[in-house]
């Protein structure tokens, strides 16, 4: 947990995008390196197609299809691995097929259950219809209390969290872990989960900012970024308003 | 629906007639355009033009030809197996697999499969299909007859798993195969440079010189080439009713205003943008970006941090459609300058000069059909303010 010289760049490592990049979560680690390097810091995004290194600062971890999962999962498994990595303190974001990869066990493509790197307490089956759609939840991690989460869910999994694991949200609106608990994502020391696309970092800065102030140890000026605020104020906005916006569009 | 009403329709509709299938995420309106006209050189087609692509719109477009001796059939590649098994097509034209609304159509590898499945159970199609895509490759394969058509470059980053064996493909390597089985890259019997090279069976060559832009448009050219010469068309006759086609309902098509011109493209997921991007590089033009996310568009937006919109920085930009908002953000983190206006066409006006206007699908209707509009009402009544 040693904090890390202003000075030296953060290592931002984008776990296997070529394997978890259907859904876009590849933005989740630029919108971090942006964040630090309009903060006046620096900051390299490492691309990793092979054993995950250790010694970079943050990881970041995408959603993907089924086979592709189950690759990505043996991959993260090769020595020193993701575990190294969290054991080292490091911290991680997991979307989606990410979030499934790091439980104890997930159910695999015609159902076959994969071991997961057991990182976190959860273990994740398959549900009987896709949850897909918006999600707004109510963050239950202090730092985040009043910056409600949106994003857009898109997966098959359910996952139901063991007595270590807290959820990261209570769902307002969408499915989110689907085990009838109500809750979305999962928080473990600087290891967060989530099912939300969008990429979540972009649409959820307080939770981006969150993950920088862990990785290097001390608190981030504020930053605006109007385009953000713009966005934010739209997607919290009341459901019915949401579909059209643009009303001269015939 | 005539299809709900009566689902042997499609069926006895195409059974008079050899039938081709033109799917794939990326080029279906082109390609399918491009091989009615080279078809059109021997015989009368059917053909859907107005790119209703789902099976009642293949249906409507038989119905409304009863004398076509033809058909050239554009199929959503989500419907394409259920279209297969109802006209057993003689041909099955497959262009590429890459993802796109993904939480309508579903992830890229079940669409696939069931294609495989659906062409394995057709024994009389014979498949012209790109030796680029893996995921095409791996359905096609299936099929009793095969010509294979390579591309100078394919995007292959929504097929680094195999079909097959779940084994991976290296999305980069120049010639791909799979690390575990024995799908590979097949030896294709038609190949198309960068540059435009045609390169055929028994020694054919012949340079494409299109009035559509963009490498993208080549290869759907090359592709329309291959499938006409298996219906018997002279390769030379096809390349040449292929090269005339100047839009293809509205892509591409210029609208001009009292300042300028307004051209209109149409770029809906990471594959396609990465062709639209160089068309767009062309040109010094200015950039509308209209992304709607509506349900026939994906209502996910996400896709929009996997296209590498750096390339337009020093550009004049604007976002707009109905997701603003979100594309927006996306601009701002590439760092690329840009205004927000949520309609496109006045977004347009408000940049002035020559306009790209880059719009997914349900945007790009809207514009196509109110610059159409305004275009018509300008030719009729001159004297009118016709720049609306």
């Amino acid at each position: 947990m040693s904090r890390l010289p202003t000075e030296s760049a953060v290592r931002i490592a984008s776990v296997s995008p070529d394997l978890l990049g259907t859904y876009g979560d590849k933005g989740n680690a630029e919108v971090l390196r942006q964040r630090l390097r309009w903060r006046g810091r620096t900051a390299e995004i490492v691309t990793v197609t092979g054993a995950v290194p250790t010694g970079c600062d943050i990881y970041v971890l995408g959603g993907g299809e089924d086979s592709a999962q189950v690759l990505a999962a043996q991959r993260a498994a090769r020595p020193p691995g993701l575990r190294g990595a969290v054991e080292r303190g490091a911290v991680v974001l997991a979307v989606c097929a990410g979030l499934q990869i790091l439980g104890e066990r997930f159910a695999g493509p015609d159902g076959h259950d994969h071991a997961g790197l057991g990182v976190l307490d959860l273990t994740t089956t398959r549900r009987v219809r896709r949850a897909v759609g918006e999600v707004v939840a109510t963050p239950l991690v202090p730092e985040l209390a009043g910056t409600p989460l949106t994003g857009f869910e898109n997966h098959g999994g359910a996952t139901r969290l063991g007595p270590t694991a807290r959820p990261l949200a209570r769902v307002e609106s969408g499915v989110g872990n689907g085990c009838g608990q109500g809750t979305e994502g999962v928080v473990a020391g600087r290891v967060v989960g989530t099912y939300l696309h969008g990429p979540v970092l972009a649409r959820n800065p307080a939770l981006a900012d969150l993950l920088l102030e862990w990785a290097v140890g001390e608190p981030l000026p504020p930053l605006q970024v109007p385009a953000v605020e713009q966005l934010r104020e739209r997607r919290l906005r009341p459901r019915r308003r949401l579909p059209r916006l643009n009303r001269s569009t015939p | 629906m005539a299809l709900a009403l009566d689902p042997g329709l499609l069926a006895e509709l195409a059974t008079s007639r050899p039938v081709a299938l033109v799917s794939g995420t990326n080029g279906k309106s082109t390609t399918t355009a491009m091989l009615a006209a080279a078809v059109a050189v021997r015989s009368r087609p059917a053909w859907n033009r107005t790119g209703a692509n789902m099976a009642d719109g293949a249906l409507a477009a038989l119905l409304d030809h009863p004398d076509a001796d033809s058909a050239v059939l554009e199929i959503d590649e989500g419907y394409l197996p259920g279209v297969i098994a109802q006209t057993r097509p003689a041909y099955v034209v497959l262009l590429n697999m890459s993802r796109d609304q993904l939480d309508r159509v579903g992830e890229v590898h079940s669409v696939v499969r069931r294609i495989r499945t659906a062409l394995a159970a057709s024994p009389r199609t014979t498949v012209i299909a790109n030796a680029g895509d893996p995921l095409v490759v791996a359905a096609a394969q299936a099929a009793e007859h095969r010509i294979w058509v390579a591309p100078p470059r394919t995007w292959r980053h929504d097929g680094v798993t195999c079909l097959l064996c779940g084994g991976h493909i290296d999305p980069v390597a120049t010639t791909w195969g799979c690390a575990e089985c024995a799908l590979r890259e097949p030896s294709a019997t038609w190949t198309v440079t960068e540059d435009g090279q045609l390169l055929g069976p028994d020694g054919y060559r012949r340079t494409l010189e299109l009035r559509l832009p963009g490498a993208a448009n080549l290869v759907n050219a090359s592709f329309a080439v291959a499938a006409a010469t298996a219906y018997g068309v002279a390769p030379d006759r096809a390349v040449d009713a292929v090269a005339g086609l100047d839009e293809i309902a509205g892509r591409y098509r210029s609208f001009p205003r009292p300042d300028g011109e307004t051209r209109l493209l149409l770029a809906k997921n990471p594959a396609g943008w990465s062709e639209t991007l160089a068309v767009i590089e062309a040109s010094p033009s200015a950039v509308v970006i209209a992304v709607n996310s509506r349900e026939a568009d994906g209502r996910d937006p996400s896709w929009l941090w996997d296209v590498p919109f750096e390339r337009l920085r020093g550009r004049r930009v604007m976002a707009s459609g109905d997701r603003a908002a979100d594309l927006a953000v996306r601009l701002a983190y590439a760092e690329v300058d840009h205004e927000v206006e949520p309609d496109p066409v006045m977004a347009a006006r408000m940049l002035g000069g020559r306009v790209d206007v880059a719009a997914d699908y349900t945007a790009f209707l809207g514009v196509r059909a109110r610059l159409a509009r305004a275009a018509a009402e300008d030719r009729t009544s001159p004297r009118a303010d016709g720049t609306g």
